[in-house]
């Protein structure tokens, strides 16, 4: 029973970084119905930032934490202006080609300034020890981790459903035409939706690097994983996506648990072809048929 | 006010509006009147600037527009009820008036807009905070109008508000759109259902593939043959 809950505990804090990396996806193919391949890499560019702000400049974890949210969003708006925009109106495999362009840019424009060889955070990082409940022992860093998910997640459900810019961008997910006749800008507001995105790519970013190491092609694994994540929770939804990184997230660790580590990534696809034959709205996806 | 000239929409290589030209003066309701595909919506979505225009000039309160933006479009005072009232589905009722409101600062003036809103529609107040997808069509237009009316516009655009709807809801629709008009709105009406449109309206257009064949006052309009025999039924 003990271990059990001990790897609930390391499903849910791995779950909770995915569910933020899928939280990007989804917010994105929500609005421009484009599935980002680059935002696994702008997870990548934050535990960068991160590692940068922690490691050399000797800045406390939470403020790099922030400055990393702040390059990624910057950064995630550029690569909507300059890749993603002037394909407005074209079709959607050009833009998803684009997109995949984009990811392996900054892989190896990373690789070209980092090497290519992975880095650690300092010991401790993100905190260090265990916390003993009972018979449980929880790491630190993985309360930090399910803690700042659920922060960021009552954040963004703030955001999205009381805030101005929230609403606007619900209302050109729902309807572009739409919401330009109430006089919202539609660029503006997919801007807003990269930074929403980016930012919690790079929380999700600086703490996978805490925990693990990094490396410019980190994000690829965790990047399809959350694209998986955002796909079974139905693509598009916001519960959706940090419900499919939860449950991504326990179900590969119980099967790394109890059956073998080397069957949890064949586990995770084999969950993305079922639901995509079974229920290809995710679970908590709308079925709405594609107009033509 | 208002006054569109020469325009000229192209769909890729269709010809979509040909040198289409119209007026309206404050205060007044005019028609737009056309079969489908003769394009009415094209017109309307030129003069919101959704759909850009390849040449002639659309001018309101003296300042050509044709070329501005939807945002500072609306906040000039056109608003727009789209074809398919376009609500948003999974917005409370409440949400989808505020929406309307998006480019308004004042909390206060838009609180009393709102009320205004509710008098209007008391349906609308009943359901705020139901999802809009769950209305009924007329509660739908209702809420399309409603959200349109909260951007405050000078001039409201709408298009087919009949549409889909019974014959006694049709007659409460076109009950509105008279009173919106007395509180000082001016109108531009597209529809199908030219009885109905030319029994309310001041004055009245024929679009005939992207072309107006015919305009006037809409009770001469109502009487001429060519108008009975083509939209009226004979």
């Amino acid at each position: 029973m003990e271990q059990f809950l001990q790897q609930m505990i390391n499903g849910i804090s791995i779950g909770s970084i995915y569910a933020l990396v899928a939280l990007g996806y989804t917010m994105v193919y929500g609005i421009i119905k484009l599935i980002n391949f680059a935002h696994g890499d702008v997870m990548m560019i934050g535990a960068y930032v991160g590692y940068a702000c922690v490691a050399l400049f000797n800045i406390p974890f939470i403020p790099s934490m922030l400055i990393a949210m702040v390059v990624c969003s910057i950064l995630g708006v550029i690569i909507e202006r300059v890749a993603y925009k002037p394909l407005r109106n074209a079709q959607r495999i050009t833009v998803l080609i684009t997109a995949i362009g984009v990811s392996f840019l900054l892989e190896y424009v990373m690789m070209y300034f980092v090497g290519a060889t992975s880095k650690t955070y300092p010991q401790g990082a993100l905190g260090a020890g265990k916390l003993s409940l009972g018979a449980l022992s929880i790491n630190v860093e993985q309360v930090y981790v399910i803690t700042t998910t659920i922060i960021m997640m009552i954040v963004l459900q703030y955001i999205i459903k009381r805030t101005k810019l929230g609403k606007a961008m619900r209302a050109v997910s729902s309807d572009q035409d739409a919401a330009q006749l109430m006089g919202i800008s539609v660029d503006r507001t997919i801007s807003f939706t990269f930074i929403l995105g980016s930012s919690l790519a790079a929380v999700a970013g600086v703490m996978l690097g805490a925990m693990y190491t990094i490396s410019p092609l980190m994000g690829v694994q965790p990047g399809l994983k959350a694209f998986v994540a955002a796909v079974f929770g139905g693509i598009g939804s916001i519960p959706g996506a940090m419900l499919g990184g939860i449950l991504l997230g326990l179900i590969e660790t119980l099967v790394s648990a109890y059956l073998s580590s080397s069957y949890k990534d064949a586990v995770a696809f084999a969950i993305l072809i079922i639901v995509l034959i079974v229920r290809p709205a995710g679970i908590l996806g709308k079925n709405v048929r594609e107009k033509v | 006010m208002f006054e569109i000239n020469n325009l000229n929409v192209y769909y890729g290589v269709i010809h979509a509006l040909r040198d289409v030209s119209l007026k309206i003066n404050q205060g007044e309701i005019v028609t737009l009147i056309g079969s489908n595909g003769a394009g009415k919506t094209t017109t309307l979505r030129a003069i919101s600037g959704i759909t850009p225009s390849k040449s002639g000039e659309i001018k309101f309160m003296d300042e050509n527009i044709e070329k501005a933006k939807t945002m500072q479009i609306v906040k000039s005072g056109i608003s727009q009820v789209p074809e398919g009232r376009r609500i948003f589905p999974d917005m409370s009722v409440l949400e989808n008036l505020q929406m309307g409101a998006y480019l308004r600062k004042d909390k206060e003036e838009i609180r009393q807009d709102l009320e205004q809103v509710y008098l209007r529609f008391p349906r609308l107040k009943d359901r705020r905070t139901q999802l809009a997808g769950t209305l009924s069509g007329g509660e739908q237009q209702m809420l399309a109008m409603g959200r349109a009316l909260m951007a405050k516009p000078k001039l409201l655009l709408l298009d087919e508000p009949s549409m889909g709807l019974s014959p006694v809801l049709v007659q409460e629709i076109f009950q509105i759109i008279k009173d919106i008009n007395k509180t000082g709105t001016t109108i531009l009406l597209v529809e199908q259902n030219a009885h109905m449109a030319l029994s309310i309206a001041n004055r009245a257009y024929i679009l005939e593939t992207g072309e107006i064949t015919m305009s006037g006052d809409a009770s001469e309009l109502a009487q001429s043959d060519a108008v009975r025999k083509a939209y009226l039924g004979g």
